[in-house]
């Protein structure tokens, strides 16, 4: 029973590395890549190591009886060392040398590698962090005002990013495994992060530091996509809200609009404005709800509108007294929002 | 060590720890005891030739509690409280980490004074925020004028702040605004 459990938690645990989603053996980025490459590096020089070390001692411990019985002290000298041991372990000295150096270097080159990508964004992102959500804004070109969304991160392929890091209560770390290590937001500081995505795709950005109660339910959704597509995915998020269709949806619409939800969102083009919460102008247009606690639909929607204590405890988003054709409202109006 | 005392000692640790419980407990929205916020316990004049009726049990816990304090503190600033009264010190609104309480100091009278709104400019946030919001709110504009026990306050504020800790404020007598006066 027991061998069982065991057997399967680790297969579980072997499994759960399966996916590419969120996997920092991807290297769809060029950080990410050079960082595998530098693992590989450091892999194979500590392997032969390992090999070489446990061999030695494997040779050690099967000479050792006969080593003992011919030793000879003399002077306080040992001069019953076979004459092979002493050219052996300069070899060994230099093999070490040789093999930390080469680490040093490829560190270097990887770093310098990264630093060299930086030099050139072409694309500025800001992300903010909060407990326990993700803020994000694109800097656009010609315009004062930023766009602002939540929750998910679109890139160009092949255009190098810039991500500046800030945070707005206590410390997060930003880590998109297929595409670059981990970087802290810090507040009162402003980090920097780049990424250069070198193959289109979907993956994960996870909070690498905890920051409170609901930190495993900090998720980024980070969309990879061909240049046409980030440019048609950005002038939809340009476009104000959707206007409400039917009774139901223009009945939700003068809830969110006139009641709590606008004290902290917004829905651009109408009078909700609040910036203390997630943007929610093109919200169903993103894949999941509540920094990627569940995927985008109407079920999951509706327990979140109706208790997001139920879903995420310990949320800041308050548990607001609705009557059910008040939550049904809410719901057909917040998947207008495309 | 005999078994008397070693009891003896467990059920004093116990108790200690089960002491120091009200004042931790995290405040879930929508699954603590919200008492309803009355309309008319705003003005210490409601009460004259009588006195006030206690605070309500579950009131009086918003304020000894260390998490809705904190809370509190959130929405002060979220909420753009700080752009009338400063960070407690006043401003283009009264302040309120002095002695004079124009609607009452107590509570449910701050609470009211919230939800309501107030003339000259005090909006009434009844629907803006919920119940609990509004009592969180309220438990931390107590604190600015030290009316609160300080093991439930924070030691520091989330801001860069001119004003001593809040664990050092001496409580302010609360009196009605036009006191003075009088």
């Amino acid at each position: 029973m027991i061998r069982r459990g065991a057997f399967l938690a680790g297969a579980a645990a072997v499994l759960s590395g399966c996916n590419r989603y969120q996997t920092s053996l991807g290297g769809e980025a060029a950080e990410s890549a050079n960082f595998l490459r530098l693992f590989w590096t450091f892999m194979a020089v500590c392997t032969l190591m390992y090999v070489l070390l446990v061999g030695g001692m494997l040779i050690a411990l099967w000479r050792s009886r006969k080593a003992r019985e011919a030793l000879v002290v003399e002077n306080g000298r040992h001069h019953a060392s076979a004459p092979i041991l002493r050219p052996l372990l300069i070899g060994w000295a230099a093999l070490i040398l040789v093999g930390l150096s080469a680490l040093a270097i490829a560190s270097f080159v990887t770093d310098r590698s990264n630093a060299a990508n930086a030099s050139h964004p072409k694309l500025v992102v800001t992300v903010t962090a909060n407990q326990w959500w993700w803020d994000v804004q694109y800097s656009l070109q010609g315009t004062t005002t930023a766009l602002r969304t939540a929750n998910e991160l679109h890139l160009p392929v092949g255009v190098p990013a810039e991500v500046i890091l800030e945070s707005n209560d206590v410390i997060h770390s930003l880590w998109i495994p297929n595409l670059a290590g981990k970087q802290d937001l810090i507040p009162g500081r402003v980090n920097d992060l780049q990424l250069w995505p070198k193959k289109t795709g979907l993956y994960r950005g996870q909070c690498a530091e905890f920051c409170g109660l609901q930190h495993a339910h900090m998720a980024l959704d980070v969309t990879v996509e061909s240049k046409t597509d980030f440019a048609r995915w950005l002038t939809a998020q340009k476009r104000p809200a959707f206007a409400p269709q039917g009774p139901v949806e223009t009945a939700g619409y003068r809830y969110v609009t006139s009641r709590a939800c606008a004290s902290c969102h917004t829905v651009s083009g109408t009078q909700a404005g609040g910036t203390v919460g997630p943007d929610l102008t093109h919200f169903a247009s993103r894949r999941s709800i509540a920094a990627g606690t569940r995927p985008m639909d109407r079920g999951n929607l509706t327990a979140w509108v109706a208790d997001p204590q139920g879903l995420k405890p310990g949320t800041n988003m308050p548990k607001i007294p609705m009557r059910r054709d008040e939550v049904r409202a809410v719901v057909a109006y917040l998947e207008r929002l495309k | 060590m005999s078994s008397r005392f070693r009891n003896s000692f467990a059920a004093c640790a116990m108790l200690a720890l089960l002491c120091s419980c009200g004042r931790e407990r995290r405040q879930e929205s929508g699954k603590t005891d919200v008492p309803p916020i009355v309309k008319s316990a705003s003005p210490d004049t409601v009460f004259l030739g009588s006195s006030p009726p206690p605070v309500d049990r579950r009131a009086a816990a918003f304020e000894g509690n260390a998490d809705a304090i904190a809370k509190g503190q959130q929405l002060f600033l979220w909420m753009n409280c700080v752009g009338c009264h400063g960070r407690g010190g006043g401003g283009m609104g009264p302040a309120l980490m002095d002695d004079q309480w124009r609607y009452g100091g107590r509570i449910d009278q701050i609470a009211s004074t919230i939800a309501e709104g107030r003339p000259n400019g005090m909006p009434s946030w009844r629907a803006k925020l919920t119940d609990e919001q509004i009592w969180q709110l309220a438990a931390y504009v107590r604190t600015l004028s030290g009316q609160v026990r300080k093991d439930a306050v924070g030691a520091r504020t989330d801001t860069m702040s001119n004003t001593p800790p809040q664990t050092q404020i001496p409580p302010e007598p609360v009196k009605p605004a036009d006191s003075a006066r009088q």
